[in-house]
């Protein structure tokens, strides 16, 4: 589905993914693990197409596609999904206009009719369920005054109606109480699927006992140094990460 | 990215905050070496028009003649403002002085009835010819927001049309009619306010408007009237004459009314729209006024609203503006009488080579008067756009509590805007805060929108209503404020280059 090969990115004149090479097949769960600064939640925002990142070597294939050519949008609407970090706030713009703006869009894209707000308003009901997410909240401004943990359900709650074939969760879990942790999990669990995929960006390997990867990546200083299975998070738990560094530059070096 | 429209260049966001006398605008020399537009003095030639126009319009009781006789002397006296002007720093009135507009209601009589005293014989004629030529009621639907009950005053470049008139039942506490006949027919409210509010002594285009008084609305609301149902003024211009407007709004005691006025043309033309609204808004009465500019796109347009508040009065205030090529519109209101409110709100859209002028004063003579002003600017294309917003507080007005803000959304990298909040406060004991944004969509939202999948002129135009939404929010309307909403969403809708 997925591969990655000798990817360089920054931005401007600063280096920050320095040769990343990973391969992602349908039906895989990968956790990327690495200190702060090390590059993994830039690797999740040059998938998405984010524009202030430059790639400036490699390349990335996307179900055999080019997906460096690709606008974001377009990768939105070939089935890419990131759940962001820091969720945008967009006031005056509600949750139900935007999810249902993004719906169609994607809709359209793949040749497929829009729905309207009723029908929307009809097929979201599990999904709110889903993130245990009130059905008023459809009507509030994206992310606007919501607390931290209601940012990342939200987060999910898109993923889950969007239903991407490649999601890519950078640090869903920071910030996140346990309760809050254990219902994005199940969100995620539930929509997995041997047709999609996930990439589980994370600092810490408390997310990883409800996400059970299937690969575990670690990134230093812009480059995978280990890759294993799901033992190798709990060995980083254990360890720390400095064991990993083969470069022998402190942890978080590159801010 | 550019930052060369901003008055400040390396700071996307300009922010104001209560310092009256630094908010000013950053440099004098931006405005006269920016556009092409030569700055001013006097046009000897227009003015000679208007002077002539003058002489030939039809007669009036001696009370109106003398009124106007004040108004042309002192639109000779003042001439036309200069950017030297501290009310029209950023905004040349250059292409207005530079043409001769003639008088709209000769012109479409010249040749008929030109030195003919019998007005109804001339504005007969010129329905008839009006109607030939194709304005028809059906034609206004587009205007009216979808409301069909509504009391709607029709004005054809300036005159009053019965034809295309349309009534309500209002009750017996309240008089609408046109302008001309209150005045033909004597009413005594109309002599002892008209010109009374609008003060012309510095203001030129109120001086001009004055001194071609000849028609309008009139509403007056005895003590205690209640109108529920909006009065709609709509104000409809073609050719490349001028029209001045001239409306007045008297809301006795305890009266409420909503009064909606409307500017726009059936086809794009270049004449001059030059209103004058006089509102006086009784002790505890409620007036909504919603002033809707949508003139022609190479049309030129000066409007001013005066209001003044007696004690305990409620005045809301929604000043749209997207028309014209060099528009500027005036909000001015006093608050008089003790514990009067008021809400002054607005917003523009510019696109194009507009240029879009908003001044706003509120005169805080009382004491105990809140005020409310938010106005908010999306500017694209080259256009300009301009706020002015001062408030003053005398030293009688304590315990005022006065909030005024602006906030401006640059679309395109050739757009500018210049923002001037102002407050001038004498009085020791008030509360009162003031604000200025310039910035540009949120490239974050941008991507965030995109990486769902929405393209990014869907996202602009989403991100564009995200910004004016909240200052739409505050119309009552309903179906007003759905049709503004609409049309902003149309107007940064469609293909342009970034």
């Amino acid at each position: 589905m997925l591969e990655i090969n000798d990817l360089h990115a920054g931005i401007g004149d600063r280096e920050i993914l320095r040769g990343i090479t990973l391969r992602v097949n349908a039906g895989e769960v990968h956790a990327v693990m690495g200190p702060n600064g090390s590059g993994k939640s830039t690797l999740a925002q040059v998938l998405a197409g984010n524009p202030s990142y430059e790639v400036t070597k490699g390349s990335i294939r996307y179900n055999g596609q080019d997906l460096l050519a690709m606008d974001p949008e377009v990768r939105a609407q070939n089935g890419i999904f990131l759940a962001f970090q820091y969720p945008v706030e967009i006031p005056g713009v509600s949750i139900a206009y935007f999810l249902r703006s993004a719906y169609n869009e994607i809709r359209k894209a793949n040749g497929r009719e829009e729905v309207d707000p009723l029908e929307f308003l009809d097929l979201v009901q599990d999904r709110l369920k889903l993130v245990d997410m009130d059905e008023s909240m459809l009507s509030r401004s994206v992310n606007q005054g919501f607390s931290g943990g209601e940012k990342k359900r939200n987060e999910i709650f898109q993923m889950a109606v969007l239903s991407p074939r490649l999601a890519i969760l950078d640090e869903t879990d920071s910030g996140l109480d346990i309760d809050a942790l254990r219902i994005v999990a199940e969100g995620v669990n539930k929509l997995r699927s041997p047709e999609n995929a996930t990439i589980v960006v994370t600092h810490y390997q408390r997310l990883l006992n409800y996400i059970i990867p299937d690969y575990v990546h670690v990134i230093a200083n812009g480059r995978i140094v280990k890759s294993g299975g799901k033992e190798l998070a709990l060995q980083l738990e254990e360890k720390g990460y400095d064991w990993l560094q083969d470069d022998s530059v402190s942890a978080g070096a590159i801010a | 990215m550019t930052e060369a429209a901003t008055k400040k260049p390396s700071q996307p966001a300009q922010h104001a905050r209560d310092n009256a006398a630094a908010t000013g605008p950053a440099s004098r020399d931006a405005a006269a070496t920016e556009g092409s537009r030569p700055v001013s003095t006097r046009a000897p030639s227009s003015i000679d028009v208007y002077k002539e126009d003058f002489k030939r319009q039809s007669p009036a009781p001696d009370w109106l003649q003398s009124l106007r006789r004040q108004g042309i002397t002192r639109f000779e006296a003042l001439g036309y403002p200069t950017t030297k002007n501290e009310d029209w720093h950023f905004t040349s009135v250059a292409p207005i002085a530079e043409r001769t507009f003639r008088l709209a209601t000769l012109e479409s009589s010249e040749g008929v009835a030109r030195d003919s005293a019998d007005r109804r014989e001339i504005s007969r004629r010129k329905n008839d010819s009006l109607n030939s030529a194709g304005i028809k009621r059906a034609d206004l639907d587009r205007f009216r927001f979808g409301e069909t009950a509504w009391h709607t005053l029709v004005f054809v470049n300036g005159t009053y049309s019965e034809d295309l008139s349309s009534h309500a039942a209002l009750g017996d506490k309240v008089s609408v009619s046109s302008l001309a006949r209150a005045i033909e027919s004597g009413t005594p409210t109309v002599e002892r306010n008209l010109g009374r509010i609008a003060s012309f002594e510095q203001h030129t285009f109120t001086a001009l408007n004055t001194a071609f008084i000849s028609d309008g609305a009139f509403i007056e609301l005895r003590n205690d009237a209640i109108v529920d149902q909006p009065i709609h003024l709509l104000f409809i211009s073609d050719g490349d004459g001028v029209s001045h407007p001239r409306n007045l709004i008297v809301a006795g005691r305890h009266s409420r009314a909503v009064i909606v006025e409307t500017y726009v043309s059936l086809r794009d033309s270049g004449y001059f729209t030059n209103a004058v609204t006089e509102i006086s808004v009784g002790e505890g009465a409620h007036v909504d006024h919603y002033k809707i500019q949508r003139e022609s796109e190479t049309a030129f347009h000066v409007g001013t609203v005066q209001i003044r508040e007696e004690r305990d009065s409620q005045l809301h205030s929604f000043s749209f503006a997207v028309g014209g090529s060099l528009a500027r519109t005036n909000i001015y209101t006093s608050l008089d009488g003790d514990a009067a409110t008021c809400t002054l709100n607005g917003l523009y859209l510019t696109d194009g080579n507009q240029h879009i002028d908003n001044q706003t004063i509120i005169e805080h003579i009382a004491p105990n008067c809140p005020s409310h002003e938010v106005y908010k600017g999306v500017l694209d294309g080259r256009s300009h756009g301009v706020f002015n917003g001062k408030v003053y507080v005398h030293p009688e007005a304590q315990k005022t509590d006065g909030k005024q803000s602006n906030n401006n959304l640059l679309l395109s990298p050739t757009a500018r805007v210049d923002t001037k909040p102002q407050l001038e406060i004498f009085a020791d004991d008030v509360k009162c805060t003031h604000g200025a944004t310039v910035g540009r969509l949120d490239e974050l939202a941008m991507f965030y929108l995109n990486s769902r999948g929405i393209g990014r002129e869907t996202a602009r135009t989403l991100l564009t209503y995200a910004f004016a939404a909240d200052v739409l929010e505050t119309i009552e309307l309903e179906s007003l404020k759905k049709a503004l909403e609409q049309m902003v969403l149309v107007r940064f809708a469609g293909d342009r280059p970034e």
